[in-house]
């Protein structure tokens, strides 16, 4: 839960800009709430409204929540062997994987820390829903969502954890690989897609690392292989 | 069924089934062991695709705007600092200041 927190803090902030920019789209502060509450996802819930403020309609809105939590498809994966229980529990399980909780419990092995996921998520849970509620209260008193920079929040609450979690020339340029990605994509698939994408960069994993395929090489045990270099 | 009930109800069915797909299917059953090495790159690769897409993207066209100054600056004090919550004050301060002028 602790290494939760500042996220928690900064979803809240997140979550108030939300239940300030629902009710420009005309949803009322409890159906702000109530969607944050039970859909918790940012992203998707922003893409959701943008498509609404478009003009576009429930379709539209549920397919583009749907193409930006895609990502959680391969996150979720990921997590699968590290989670217990029958199909039902594991199901219930994976509702707990958040981008900041997810890539926090990722240990360098490739299983996850499961206790961790859910503490550092029940907390940022607080923070997304008392968040929104504040934002879905108090709109009117805060005025634009805009000219107070919140819309700048989402990305810098990634960009903190990118920068927290990724270590390893490797790994940046893993990060630099998806970036590109992203952008290229950017303007010909529609919003969420260029994200889900972005995950083939770490396909990169696939190659061995040059240290790791000398044992590869042949049946020769590393002492011999140190011999024929 | 109003449009905004119909919209949270849609976005909370997808949410759950996405996030179920995966535990549910790999759920007890382990990898090949050459794809662990994948899973730990999926994090900076998804992370570093939502930050341009959220800072660069302004629907299907690349834009640089105040936010993108905002989050850069964000950057600089989480990189420095190692404070999340100090990154996004920074980035909303910074946006914020940038569109008043």
């Amino acid at each position: 839960m602790r290494q939760g927190a500042p996220f928690a803090v900064a979803g809240g902030l997140l979550a108030l800009s939300f239940g300030v920019v629902a009710q420009d789209v005309g949803f009322s502060a409890i159906a702000a709430i109530v969607m944050s509450a039970l859909v918790f996802a940012g992203s998707a819930q922003f893409a959701a409204l943008s498509i609404l403020a478009q003009g576009g309609g429930v379709g539209a809105a549920v397919l583009a929540a749907a193409l930006m939590n895609s990502r959680f498809l391969p996150m979720g994966v990921a997590l699968g062997p590290s989670l217990p229980g029958g199909a039902v529990r594991r199901a219930a399980q994976g509702q707990a994987v958040v981008d900041a909780s997810w890539a926090m419990a990722a240990r360098e092995d490739g299983t996850f820390d499961r206790w961790l996921l859910f503490g550092a998520t029940a907390i940022q849970y607080v923070g997304w829903v008392g968040g929104t509620v504040v934002g879905a209260f108090t709109g009117d008193l805060l005025g634009d969502a805009e000219q107070l920079g919140l819309d700048a929040i989402y990305p810098a609450f990634f960009l903190a954890l990118l920068l927290k979690e990724t270590r390893g020339r490797r790994a940046i340029g893993v990060a630099g690989l998806g970036a590109a990605i992203a952008l290229a994509l950017v303007p010909v698939a529609p919003p969420g897609v260029p994200v889900l994408a972005a995950s083939a960069a770490a396909l990169v994993g696939l190659r061995r690392e040059r240290r790791d395929l000398e044992p590869e090489a042949g049946p020769r045990g590393p002492v011999e292989a140190e011999e024929h270099p | 069924m109003s449009t905004t009930a119909a919209v949270i109800a849609g976005c909370v069915a997808v949410t759950v089934a996405i996030k179920a797909i995966g535990p549910v299917a790999l759920g007890g059953r382990d990898l090949p062991r050459r794809f662990d090495a994948v899973i730990v790159l999926l994090a900076p690769a998804l992370l570093a695709a939502l930050v341009v897409t959220a800072a660069l993207a302004d629907g299907d066209r690349i834009d640089v705007g105040p936010e993108t100054a905002g989050v850069a600056a964000g950057g600089l004090v989480a990189w420095r600092s190692g404070s999340v919550t100090a990154c996004v004050v920074v980035a909303a301060g910074v946006t914020a200041g940038l569109r008043a002028l």
